[in-house]
């Protein structure tokens, strides 16, 4: 036998990665794959909500940002005079884009809802409603109304921000809750794995002492089982990711149903394909960091 | 480069070894004989650094044990060969894998001309593709003696290293053991096999120590 065996080599020379130096493990195996496939099938849909709601906020907002209503009251006398002032007012207000009277057809089927079709809104002191278009970054709404007052207290702006506000908050909570799903889903998939793992480490305790005996650093003992951990949760989180698709893609179109709307849209069909790597990821270093912790244990 | 100081070993309120002194020096061949329970696994395991010491001093190769790291040890650990008497293969994977594992534990690739030298010195090339639960007594141990030399360690342990085996089988080991010591690598081996020690100090020069009463001791002329 050379003395030197394995310090100089003349031939063609094994694989340096080697084997898979730990043995297959059906249960932990199924365990995992099976984790990683529900967590990433309930991922999918909470992404979808965060992206939805955020199409949702972002809508809104803009829907609203861009027009604003100025209610006149004045006597029957006074109207025609307190309206030519007031789009007088507006047309030299910057950031307005058009100024339109809303006339009575569209006073009538604006309240047709509460009072009927029949309704004689020209014979009601209703109040003249003007639609104010706006342009660019907007109007000065605080400016707008210290003039109105000045020279026309009869007219109330409403720039819908009170209306706005709400309506965004809500859906900027709703899109915060769908990520906070995401993360609590991503942790539960990290405390199965991490369980998972540390059930394997326990169940290989021989072969770590193997590994040992033959001079394997903790690292390498780690970087076996992080290994088949992460290639696990990579492939059952892709086929949970698929299903959700599927699931996703089943859903109706918007202006269809409660859930029209949810499903993703253009781009956003590729945010859910980050979920298997972010899954594998995830079982990564949570096998990582139980592995470290058991290998110290086992001292 | 391998040395204990004054070594004491206690499993709870027993002291299995007291006050032990051994030096493993290079080139040395070593019996370490005792009854069953006398402490020779023990004291084999504080060797390589799988057992820490109640107190005393473990030096290996220079370096004190208790202050060695984790990757530390696992290096020092590379330095030496372990024969143990059950094997310890890892059973799903092939003798010739298994033969290699000390390389592939170091992320370094093992010359196929040096592995395939090496399973014909053990006699083992015809076994190289099968699973370790398959192979016999003696193939078992010839291909644990096969992992512990592939890296080319500077001293072999060995734990009863012939117990399975037939006494035919036990001299082939022994013989390679022995070869293996001629080219210069350190050996100890623990035994209680007697016959085995006189036909070993009948080829080379062997120092006979026998554990007694918690002590070490050297064996008398008998052996």
């Amino acid at each position: 036998m050379n003395r030197e065996s394995g310090k100089k080599g003349t031939s063609r020379a094994r694989r340096r990665d080697g084997p898979d130096v730990v043995p297959g493990s059906g249960y932990t195996s199924v365990l995992t794959g099976a984790t990683a496939a529900a967590m990433a099938f309930l991922a999918v849909f909470a992404l979808a909500l965060a992206l939805g709601a955020g199409r949702l906020a972002d809508r809104w907002s803009d829907a609203l940002a861009q027009s604003a209503t100025l209610r006149l009251s004045a006597p029957a006398g006074e109207m025609a005079t307190q309206t030519s002032a007031v789009l007088q007012i507006l047309r030299e207000t910057p950031g307005v884009a058009s100024v339109r009277v809303i006339d009575a057809d569209e006073q009538r089927a604006l309240l047709a809802p509460w009072f009927g079709p029949e309704m004689p809104v020209e014979r009601l002191a209703l109040p003249r409603l003007i639609e104010i278009i706006e342009a660019g970054e907007g109007f000065d709404p605080v400016g707008l109304r210290m003039r109105l007052a000045a020279e026309a207290p009869g007219a109330v702006l409403d720039d819908h921000s009170r209306w706005r506000r709400p309506m965004v908050a809500a859906a900027d909570r709703l899109r915060m809750l769908a990520l906070v799903a995401v993360a609590l889903i991503a942790g539960a998939m990290a405390a199965m794995v991490a369980l998972a793992a540390s059930f394997s480490l326990a169940a290989n305790a021989q072969v770590i002492a193997v590994l040992r005996l033959v001079g394997a650093r903790d690292a390498f003992i780690a970087r076996a089982f992080t290994r088949r951990f992460a290639l696990r949760a990579l492939v059952g989180a892709g086929v949970g990711t698929a299903l959700g698709l599927g699931a996703l893609a089943l859903f109706p179109a918007a202006g269809e149903g409660v859930l029209a709307g949810l499903g993703p849209r253009g781009a956003d069909w590729l945010w859910p394909l980050t979920i298997p790597p972010f899954a594998a990821l995830v079982a990564w270093a949570a096998t990582r960091a139980a592995a470290f912790r058991v290998l110290r244990r086992q001292g | 480069m391998i040395r204990l100081e004054k070594l004491t070993q206690k499993f709870g309120d027993r002291t299995l070894l007291g006050e032990v002194d051994l030096h493993v020096a290079t080139g040395a061949f070593h019996f370490l004989t005792g009854p069953s329970g006398a402490g020779k696994t023990t004291l084999l395991k504080l060797c390589y650094g799988e057992l820490m010491p109640s107190s005393g001093k473990v030096s290996l190769f220079g370096n004190s044990l208790a202050q060695m790291s984790r990757d530390q040890l696992a290096e020092t650990r590379r330095r030496i060969g372990v024969i143990h008497q059950d094997c310890r293969f890892l059973d799903h994977l092939s003798i010739v894998e298994n033969v290699a594992l000390p390389f592939t534990a170091a992320g370094r690739a093992v010359p196929e001309s040096d592995l395939r030298e090496l399973l014909v010195w053990v006699g083992l090339e015809a076994q190289a593709g099968a699973l370790p639960p398959t192979l016999s007594g003696g193939e078992r141990q010839r291909a644990a003696l096969a992992r512990a030399v592939i890296a080319a360690p500077e001293v072999v342990l060995a734990d009863e290293p012939t117990g399975n085996v037939d006494w035919e089988m036990s001299l082939r080991i022994l013989s390679l053991l022995i070869e293996l010591n001629r080219m210069g690598t350190a050996v100890m081996i623990a035994t209680h096999d007697l016959n085995l020690i006189r036909s070993a100090k009948a080829q080379v020069s062997a120092r006979v120590l026998r554990i007694s009463e918690r002590r070490l001791q050297s064996a008398g002329a008998d052996l």
